[in-house]
């Protein structure tokens, strides 16, 4: 220990420099991995569909066509006899995509403090079966259930049945058991006070449309609070949702569905055509996006700081090889000078970590300051502190190899 | 004498080949990265229209009353962003001191004149006649629409250069007539290429992201009640019947349309400022508002910071690159310490043969200083690299306009010219210092 504090103390540049960056190297490493770690969950969120069988396409009606729920079913009943295509259903909004609504819905209509905003879809009797929800308790929707509804400030009856997701359940009844009962909820708009309904089936997850928008003033308060109403939406604009029977068939039938739509009127506009995994990679690709700058950034400042420490400890090395070779001459092994230099860049190494884990909170105070972020985790700043402990041992060996093969004829020499 | 320095680093630079390469990656890849999203972040932050962003004005009254719930405004201050139609209407119609249009954005069908296309959903503004001139808007084909086409309401169209190419193959369409949804309007004018990033003058996201490609009027668009595209902020909405008694009723409070200003003087500001203000004195005088609402009056530059514009992305990310550009600094420092100590041998017979202390430092700056020049061109290069890359990874749409211009190399290069000097200045001092004698004894 003593001879490595004494050299350390004549020459404290280059030890203090090295810290320096162990520790900046540290703090940036830390808080990378936060953030990726962030978005790596929010990326991971499941939408609670068959994503790899669906596809969607936005259909808007020119003129003001006064037959819309007639042509959706012409529409639907072209998509279904697609070949490749196994069901298809109308409806205002889709997991992964722009659009969304939301309504409150609360058991207690006399306290409004209780109401809960939740993504609403709407869903005929093929829905569950086309998205492929898992229903864990109740019914689906009767085909006779189901209405249809022609946009936001049409007047149309109030809906007989509801489907929830479990977490909405959770969130109406702590204890989740509200089969059955009574809802009162905002739809349809025009009725003003809401409406009575039924909560007939409660299906395991269905993530809400606008899964950004979850937290936000007029969002829901998780992503997973969304509800099905029994409409067949048969609006001027509206989404055409399809499953194909293997995901290899999304492609092809995609594009049969869009000439065949075409064919059937071309008074419209077909848009957004896209596959749900293609709305996953736009929904997420800002993430994506951040993730990838972020791991480009540590391994590069990983790297740079490796090859840091390599050359000042190489240059080190040669300052000091009559030293060296003073000790080998009397009696040190090629072993003890690799473990001094080793021992050298651990003590560094934890006076680094220690400047550098400050540093991390610091940085980690201020992003949560100015951008909302989360609390550091002590695991990733553990995590850091083991990577950048390893990264400085590993750099070490080489130049304390070089210093081990020192001769201790050096001793003798005068430089 | 600056020549020999050059020389003399360039040779010295050789003897480390690998340390060398190191100095040079360090600084290289710390300017490239804050180069980078130093671009990405001037073009999100900057200003859309320079020549008029002190001239250019966004008026807001602070209609969210008592029994409002201001949680669902956004904005830092809880005035809603947009104004109502009956306020647009009414200031519109003040004796104001300077041009005013009044804007909203819509969803329109267009049938391609070639019936093999199919129709198209894009976004139309709707606006006023001012709107081109007090934006400054070039034109390829044609001109603006004027005052009597505001005043009767003409079905007439501004198209853009891009839609220009795709509908009419780019040749000059003015004239010819399009049809947007079921009716038909007439091509008075075709704009170049005109984009302000960011798109100032209406900042609500959603639309339809295809940027303003058509331009109507105003007033027709009222008459024909096309519905907004970017959503309704309602704050006393009254019976929802439709979307249009909700846009355009003169009762309901709901808040989408935007409307801007030009004031040319202090003194236009002043009398505007003046006129908004007694308005709103008016209105709540008339019973409108329990108390007299609060007015805003803000120019482009502060509209811009008022909305943050600045996604949060790219405020990381300048962020992490600065961070790195330090860690890179450190780095380098640690590097060019470490290659120049042990060289006080050579530095000592240079000093015995009669080089002065500040010979021997201005050479050895020189020599920094050459590292300086190889890392900014290396970092050219890397945030060159860097702008393609970005480009795939942040959502900005404005993305596509990154550009590095002369200020930004120029900036590249003094940051790391400077960089090294500053990393190098200890050990090119240390070595300045060295006593001849006592080294050269010891050789």
């Amino acid at each position: 220990m003593h001879p490595i504090l004494a050299a350390m103390r004549r020459n404290a540049l280059g030890p203090a420099l090295i810290a320096v960056q162990i520790a900046l190297t540290l703090a940036i490493l830390s808080n990378a991995l936060l953030i990726i770690n962030e978005r790596l969950v929010a990326m991971a969120r499941p939408s609670g569909v068959d994503e790899s069988r669906l596809f969607v396409i936005e259909n808007q009606w020119m003129g003001k066509p006064t037959d819309v729920p007639a042509r959706v079913q012409t529409d639907l009943a072209a998509l279904r006899s697609l070949p490749g295509a196994v069901g298809a259903y109308a409806t205002n909004a889709y997991p992964l995509g722009e659009r969304m609504w939301s309504f409150g819905i609360t058991l207690d209509p006399d306290d409004k403090s209780t109401q809960i905003l939740a993504g609403m879809y709407l869903a005929d009797s093929n829905s569950l079966r086309v998205l492929g929800l898992q229903l864990i308790a109740g019914r689906n929707f009767n085909r006779d259930e189901v209405q249809s509804y022609s946009g936001l400030f049409s007047t149309v009856q109030p809906p007989d049945a509801i489907i929830i997701t479990r977490q909405l359940a959770q969130q109406l009844a702590p204890d989740g058991n509200v089969l059955g009962r009574l809802a009162t909820i905002g739809f349809p708009p025009t009725s003003g006070s809401g409406s009575s309904v039924r909560i007939v089936g409660i299906v395991k997850s269905l993530q809400i449309a606008n899964v950004d928008a979850a937290g936000l003033p007029q969002g829901p308060r998780t992503s997973n609070s969304s509800l099905l109403l029994p409409y067949r939406f048969a609006a001027a604009d509206s989404y055409y949702v399809v499953r194909t029977a293997s995901p290899a068939q999304v492609g092809p039938v995609m594009k049969a569905a869009t000439s065949k739509l075409y064919a059937v009127s071309r008074a419209r506009v077909l848009r957004n055509v896209e596959s749900l995994s293609t709305a996953r990679r736009g929904k997420y690709r800002s993430d994506r996006g951040q993730v990838i700058m972020l791991v480009a950034v540590s391994a590069v400042l990983l790297a740079m700081t490796a090859w840091g420490i390599v050359g000042l400890t190489s240059c080190w090395v040669n300052q000091r090889r009559r030293h060296i070779g003073i000790r080998r001459a009397l009696g040190a092994t090629r072993a003890a000078i690799v473990r001094q230099f080793q021992a050298e860049n651990l003590l560094i190494a934890v006076a680094g970590i220690a400047a550098g884990t400050g540093l991390a909170i610091a940085a980690n105070l201020w992003l949560i300051d100015r951008f909302q972020m989360d609390h550091l985790d002590y695991r990733y700043a553990v995590l850091g502190a083991i990577v950048v402990l390893l990264l400085g041992q590993a750099a070490t060996l080489w130049p304390a190899l070089r210093a081990a093969s020192v001769p201790p004829a050096e001793a003798t020499r005068t430089v | 004498m600056f020549g020999y320095y050059l020389n003399l680093a360039l040779r010295s630079l050789q003897r480390t080949p690998a340390l060398t390469v190191l100095m040079i990656l360090a600084i290289g890849v710390g300017i490239g990265a804050s180069m980078t999203t130093l671009a990405i972040f001037r073009t999100a932050a900057g200003d859309p229209i320079p020549a008029k962003s002190a001239q250019l004005f966004a008026p807001q009254i602070d209609i969210c009353g008592a029994n409002c719930n201001r949680r669902n405004i956004r904005t830092d201050d809880g005035i809603p962003v947009h104004l109502t139609y009956r306020d647009v209407r009414a200031l519109m119609r003040l004796n104001a001191p300077g041009m005013q249009a009044a804007m909203y954005s819509t969803g329109v069908t267009v049938t391609p004149p070639n019936p093999q296309l199919y129709p198209l959903q894009l976004e139309a503004r709707a606006t006023g006649a001012a709107f081109f001139s007090m934006f400054e808007v070039p034109f390829r084909y044609g001109a603006p629409w004027g005052r009597q086409e505001d005043a009767a309401h003409a079905p007439v169209v501004v198209i853009s250069r891009a839609l220009n190419d795709r509908l009419f193959g780019g040749t000059n369409s003015v004239g010819k007539t399009l049809r947007l949804n079921t009716e038909e309007y007439r091509i008075v004018g075709v704009i170049d290429t005109w984009q302000p990033v960011p798109r100032f003058y209406d900042l609500s996201p959603g639309g339809l992201n295809s940027g303003d490609v058509l331009f109507i009027p105003f007033t027709h668009a009222v008459d024909m009640q096309l519905p907004t595209n970017s959503g309704l902020g309602c704050y006393n909405p009254g019976p929802l019947t439709s979307l249009s008694s909700l846009q355009f009723s003169l009762a309901s409070e709901c808040a989408w349309l935007q409307l801007w200003v030009e004031l040319p003087t202090a003194a236009a500001v002043q009398r505007y400022r003046q006129l908004l203000t007694a308005y709103a004195a008016e209105q709540h005088s008339t019973g409108r508002f329990r108390s007299t609402p609060r007015v805003r009056l803000r120019d482009v530059k502060q509209w811009l910071d008022y909305n943050h514009v600045v996604p949060p992305e790219v405020r990381v990310a300048v962020i992490v690159a600065f961070a790195l550009l330090i860690a890179c600094l450190a780095n380098a420092m640690g590097i060019i310490t470490a290659r120049f100590l042990p060289r006080t041998g050579d530095v000592s017979v240079r000093r015995a043969t009669g080089a002065t202390r500040t010979a021997i430092f201005l050479q050895s700056l020189v020599e920094v200083a050459l590292i300086g020049v190889f890392g900014s061109l290396l970092g050219l290069m890397l945030a060159g690299l860097g702008q393609q890359v970005s480009r795939l990874l942040l959502p900005v749409n404005e993305l596509e306009l990154v550009r590095f211009d002369g200020a930004d190399v120029a900036i590249a290069v003094a940051l790391s010219i400077m960089t090294a000097i500053l990393a190098g200045l200890y050990p090119t001092w240390r070595m300045s210092r060295v006593q001849p004698a006592l080294q050269l004894k010891v050789q």
